[in-house]
């Protein structure tokens, strides 16, 4: 059973505390999107072995939902970070690579700053 | 028989009062009208028969005697009426249990996921009580806890197993 | 050879105290044990040592360990709700009073019938289900089923509630120690000494492990370390308490007996510790193998380790002349260990050609006989033991002498226990050395932080002489997988490897031969580790035998996979609390307490508790339901509304928000006004509905479904949190800040404009759809005029402290116009009439609003709102989906909810086409003729036309589709 710690309160809480939310970082399509796009947002997961980004929500604690980098495999928590974060921070990224050196990150800033 | 592990009293005649705000720009004018400070994140400051919590980054959450309860909304809604912010009562909407004695740690520590050692004298945490979402802080001699008022009898009744005699944690 | 008394020594015993005596029963005679002993310590010191039968051959079995491995002493503990089936004998300690009953045997232990599946077990090999019971087809239901369920399972089943109580705990520390033997209290130690707070656990009543039974000095060097311990406030020691697994994360579960089988004590029985660790060192210790050789089953083989236990902790003989036979050196301390007690030790039988270290050499110079490079070709003795067969280890069998005797003490080696370390993904090495499976320090189970959360120490890290100075020096020991090393056939027949599940090499050979080659195919095909230990005897063994028919080395067949429980729990510690009255937390509104005293009888909506109805007199609650309608469609009734979700949304984009979050415009409604929207997920799906009012210019409060309140808030929190984070909304659930009533009926208005007050509820100042607030009978008030039941109908919101209040005022001032409490039934009854669909009823999570003919709550003018694209894909829009009608039964009979109607024709599997369903089916009172709705394709297209609804039991009921209200088509009642 993991554990967790917030980012918002600072809580580390375990998973009977939280409530999961699926994978983060989905963009949003609207009524303009494409038929493509938009199965893509509702129905394509990538479903990692491996780095991981997931979204929980401190349903039994401060109520806010967060973000965790975590490897599904091994389970090790790369970090947590609040949900309005664009993408995982670089020291995440950081511990994500140094456990999984393999592993790039799919958004560029992310390739260019912390994977040079 | 021995004695329960502590005793569990319903709380009556507090006021309960959400305010939810952006904390960085409310917390003044928040303090004066609750006549508390700002607590720090997962804490709670008190001066006796007022107590203010901290229960998210944009909630706090002011108890008081009940009579006080009206004029307190007065006031926090007219302190905060030109930010962004709401103000609700809930004192109906909640249940509290003192759960005090010498064992008081091994009744929330049956059913609380929390690590009481590093609960600090100020601390508030919020978290679940076997089933349900409660939240607790230190009072002398053990803590205070709310619930949901729908699910006192289920709280009670857990607390109260919890602290039968002769059950307590320390190693026999 | 026979089994002869004195079973109790006259002195030793170190864990018994003689002075007290204790009456227990087993299979129906009367026995004494003493304080301390265990169940298989008091049947053995009376001379008891058939302990069970074998599950498939029904052999006899006695005693095989003294631990948490016993696979065959196994009982059928206690009375009533109290029985617990597989007790291990072992591990369970005697308790006054206590009942035993033999298990997997009929009529009694000593005359099994089902031992004759013992003469057929050449025809019963391993597989023998899987191949056998295939053909011929009805056979299987008639003949082979019944038989195998009869025999099936080891042990009854309790059929009583547990009157016990059981309670779970949490704790936290920086260092677990699992096992409180020499290894286990010297890491506790060191780990105290770096700081942060350590628990110790050990699942025995006592601390040291082997170490006070194997060694002079042991029991002092444990008291030191226990006093050093005891000494600091950071360090808690905790006995009787057995890690049963660990989990992601340092997560590890304990079991802590408190009072097992000791009822009269009035405390928990078991706590099941929920402990999360920084990091967790396992000290479990090692468990000794059998050897493989013939007849190795006959009650009165056990293992070394097991016989001096015996002896030296419970005074207990488990036989007067003993035979060891061993490949290691730790067995001689069985040897020396018996004959101190003055038992006669025949010799000891050593496979290795060589022994050399300290013990064989103090054996030797005991005057016991050691025989080396030998071997047990067989045991000869049926219910016991009455001697053995001996032969070269290295050749095929051939018999060069027997020895009589009543016990044969075996050591194959010591497995270390590596369970926990196993759980959470650490890796084993295979030790070739000392022939063990042992932890690999490189591969650990990793924590949250990535790096290793478990670390091994002692016997359990394979240091099998970690007692330090106390052991000495031990020769290493020679793998031994069978004995003799040639054994013919008939000899590996009998070798047994899972005792409770009657595996043998043979089953093992024949597992590889037919292709098993994966250690947990041939586990599963021959059940070798299924048994109740799950293999903490079997596993090594087999494995090995499996290796040699491979012919691979033991680390290339692995070992099957080792999961948590350690030993079995009882499922009494896992539910804890969660019993009884709390099984779940019932929710209760601030009226409950009436709605019982005036006999409602309720059902559960989510975990509320809501009347469906209040019978009274003689009436059952489907006559109530009717009384409350015809109440309410002719006069007044009341309905606890409290638990329908209430969610203040406030803030200078509120209205920007609840337009996303709802299909239709919820901006625009006025201050004052109520509106009923629609809210929908992203695949387009209706999840909730509810009357949305508009409190003041920035704030609306939204109303949900009675189960849909906490997830509704938590939806709205999402987006809020995750997509619009920068629009300014507050929200909070309000729901049990108030009470709600219903106030329906023609004479509604009539009833509240009797209460004193502020508000006007007249029809102009208060007409349908709008809210007002102010005063009613001294309590501060929120009335909606809204109406699921087609009725003039006000909701009351009032603080949840004064709902009872209010509701008794209603009804002792509504009493001549014959107030009607009403439920939930009624209630779902006459929206049915007025055809309002109900969430979960017509909905299931596939069903779009414009399917219920609802787009007149759809927003055309908004360009976006959750849910909107997706009612825009291809097969939401075409025109085959089931859509909402009203169905008219053509024999006067209520449709059966839920049942299908048929198309003509059948599809390609010959079954019948479904066209709809019927989603909800009442008989109506208030037109006294059933009613339905259902989901019919093309359906609002087709009135008038007759579908089929086939029942299971072949009759087909007809039904009509009309327009889904059946009552007050234009609607004028709402206005009384």
């Amino acid at each position: 059973m993991l554990t967790l710690t917030c980012p918002y309160c600072g809580v580390q809480a375990e998973e009977t505390e939280l409530a999961p939310g699926g994978e983060a970082h989905l963009k949003r399509i609207g009524p303009a999107g494409t038929a493509e796009e938009f199965e893509g947002y509702l129905f394509a997961r990538k479903n990692i072995k491996g780095v991981h980004f997931e979204r929980w929500r401190h349903a039994y604690g401060c109520g806010k939902w967060f973000l965790a980098a975590r490897d599904t495999q091994t389970m090790q928590v790369f970090g947590t970070y609040r949900a309005q974060t664009p993408h995982a921070t670089d020291d995440i990224v950081g511990n994500a690579r140094q456990a999984r050196p393999e592993w790039v990150p799919d958004w560029p800033q992310a390739s260019e700053a912390v994977v040079g | 028989m021995a004695e329960a592990l502590a005793q569990i009293a319903p709380v009556e005649g507090l006021g309960m009062i959400t305010i939810r705000a952006d904390l960085s720009r409310a917390a003044e004018a928040i303090a004066e009208a609750a006549g508390l400070s700002v607590p720090d994140m997962t804490r709670i400051a008190t001066d006796g028969s007022r107590a203010l919590g901290w229960m998210s980054p944009d909630e706090l959450l002011l108890i008081l005697p009940v009579a006080e309860r009206d004029d307190a909304i007065t006031v926090l809604t007219d302190a905060l009426a030109g930010e962004h912010a709401l103000v609700a009562d809930v004192s109906d909407a909640r249940m509290v249990f003192d759960v005090t004695g010498p064992h008081a740690d091994d009744v929330i520590g049956k059913l609380m996921p929390v690590d009481l050692a590093n609960l600090p004298p100020d601390g508030l945490r919020r978290s679940r009580a076997a089933q349900t979402a409660a939240a607790l802080w230190r009072i002398p001699g053990g803590f205070r806890l709310i619930g949901f008022r729908s699910t006192a009898d289920y709280l009670r009744l857990i607390l109260e197993n919890a602290a039968i005699p002769g059950s307590q944690l320390a190693p026999r | 050879m026979s089994h002869t008394p004195p079973f109790r020594l006259s002195k030793g015993g170190r864990l018994i105290d003689r002075a007290y005596q204790l009456a227990f029963r087993f299979d129906g005679r009367h026995l004494r044990g003493v304080q301390g002993d265990t169940l298989a310590s008091a049947l053995l010191a009376n001379g008891q040592m058939l302990m069970g039968r074998s599950f498939k051959y029904h052999r006899p079995r006695g005693p095989l360990a003294s631990g948490a491995e016993e696979p065959n002493a196994l009982f059928g503990l206690g009375q009533a709700g109290r029985f617990e089936p597989n007790q291990r004998a072992s591990t369970t300690a005697l308790v006054p009073g206590m009942v035993l009953r033999s298990q997997n045997c009929w009529p009694s232990l000593d005359a099994d019938m089902g031992a004759i599946n013992n003469w057929l077990s050449p025809l019963l090999p391993a597989g023998f289900y899987y191949k056998t019971f295939i053909h011929p087809r009805p056979f299987w239901k008639h003949v082979f089923e019944p038989i195998i369920r009869r025999s099936a399972g080891l042990g009854r089943a309790p059929v009583d509630p547990d009157p016990d109580r059981y309670e779970q705990a949490y704790a936290f520390a920086d260092t677990v120690v699992v096992g409180g033997g020499i290894a286990g209290l010297t890491a506790a130690r060191d780990a105290a000494d770096k700081g942060g707070r350590v628990i110790v656990l050990e699942q025995n009543p006592v601390w040291g492990g082997r170490t006070p039974t194997d060694h002079d000095g042991g029991q002092a060097a444990i008291d030191a370390l226990l006093a050093d311990l005891r000494g600091r406030d950071t360090v808690t020691l905790r006995r009787n308490c057995m890690a049963t697994g660990l989990y992601d994360h340092g997560y590890l579960l304990a079991r802590e007996t408190l009072a097992d089988h000791d009822p009269n004590q009035g405390i928990p029985r078991q706590r099941l510790w929920r402990i999360r660790a920084g990091h967790v060192i396992t000290a479990t210790g090692a468990l000794e193998r059998p050897l493989s050789f013939a007849c190795n089953d006959v009650p009165g083989v056990m293992l070394a380790s097991a016989v001096r236990d015996f002896i030296t902790d419970y005074g207990v003989a488990p036989g007067q002349r003993i035979v060891v036979v061993t490949n290691n050196d730790d067995a001689y301390r069985t040897a020396l260990t018996a004959q101190r007690a003055g038992l006669e030790v025949v010799a000891v039988i050593d496979a290795r050609l060589r022994p050399a270290g300290d013990l064989p050499q103090a054996v030797r110079a005991a005057n016991i006989p050691v025989m080396t490079g030998k071997a047990i070709a067989k045991v000869k003795g049926g219910p016991h033991v009455e001697g053995v067969a001996l032969c070269d280890q290295a050749g095929d069998g051939r018999v060069t002498g027997t020895l009589d005797c009543d016990v044969v003490a075996m050591s194959g080696g010591w497995s270390p226990v590596v369970h926990l370390y196993s759980h959470c993904g650490g890796k084993l090495i295979w030790d070739e050395a000392e022939a063990m499976f042992r932890p690999d320090p490189d591969r650990p189970p990793l924590g949250a932080d990535g790096q290793g959360m478990a670390t091994v120490a002692g016997a359990a890290n394979g240091d099998l002489r970690c007692a330090g100075d106390l052991e000495r020096t031990e020769g290493a020991p020679m793998p031994v997988w069978v004995m003799p090393q040639r054994a013919p056939y008939r000899l590996r027949a009998k070798m047994w490897l899972d005792f409770q599940n009657d595996v043998k090499v043979t089953d093992v050979e024949l597992a590889a031969r037919e292709g098993y080659a994966s250690v947990e195919h041939a586990k599963r095909y021959t059940t070798l580790g299924m048994a109740t230990d799950q293999g903490k005897v079997s596993n090594i063994n087999g494995l090995a035998i499996l290796s040699a028919a491979l012919d691979q080395p033991i680390q290339a067949t692995g070992t099957t996979t080792f999961r948590p429980p350690y030993s079995p729990l009882t499922l009494g510690t896992i539910a804890a609390e969660a019993r009884g009255d709390a099984f779940q937390p019932l929710r209760k509104t601030p009226m409950h307490d009436w709605h019982a005293r005036n006999g409602a009888a309720f059902e559960p909506v989510g975990h509320w508790r809501r009347p469906y109805s209040y019978p009274r007199g003689g009436e059952d609650r489907h006559a109530a339901v009717t009384r409350e309608i015809l109440a309410v469609r002719n006069g007044v009734g009341t309905l606890d509304a409290s638990t329908l979700g209430k969610i203040v949304v406030k803030g200078p984009d509120a209205g920007r928000f609840l337009d996303m979050m709802y299909t239709n415009m919820m901006s625009t409604l006025p201050v004052g006004k109520c509106r009923y929207g629609l809210m929908c997920n992203e695949n387009g799906f209706l999840m909730d509905d509810g009357v949305v009012a508009r409190l003041s210019d920035d704030t609306w409060l939204c109303h949900t479904t009675t189960g849909g309140a906490d997830r509704i808030h938590g939806h709205m929190e999402d987006w809020l949190q995750c997509e619009w984070w920068d629009w300014q909304v507050y929200t909070a659930n309000l729901t049990e800040q108030y009470a709600q009533i219903a106030v329906a009926g023609p004479r509604a208005r009539e009833l509240l404009q009797r209460l004193p007050g502020t508000i006007d509820l007249g029809q102009q100042a208060l007409p349908f759809m709008t809210w007002a607030e102010g005063d009613l009978a001294g309590i501060r008030a929120r009335v909606y005029r809204i109406s699921f039941s087609g009725e003039l109908s006000y909701e009351i919101a009032v603080p949840a402290n004064r709902g009872l209040e209010l509701w008794e005022k209603l009804h002792d001032l509504g009493r001549d116009l014959g107030v009607t409490p009403y439920g939930t039934e009624a209630m779902h009854v006459m929206r049915a009439e007025k055809g309002f669909v109900m969430i979960g009823d017509e909905t299931d999570g596939t069903v779009i609003p414009q399917d219920l003919g609802l787009d007149w709550a759809i927003s055309k003018k908004k360009a976006d709102y959750i849910g909107k694209r997706a009612q825009a894909r291809s097969f939401m829009r075409d025109g085959g989906r089931w859509q909402l009608v009203g169905l008219e039964s053509l024999d006067g009979r209520v449709l059966p909810d839920g049942a299908y109607a048929v198309e003509p024709g059948v599809n390609a599997n010959g079954q019948r086409k479904t066209q709809g369903r019927v989603t909800s089916s009442y008989h109506s009172p208030t037109l006294e003729r059933p009613i339905a709705m259902g989901l019919v394709r093309h359906g609002p297209a087709r009135m008038g036309q007759v579908l089929e609804f086939p029942m299971p039991s072949g009759e087909v009921m007809k039904a009509r589709i009309v327009d889904p209200v059946f009552y007050d088509k234009e609607g004028a009642r709402v206005n009384g």
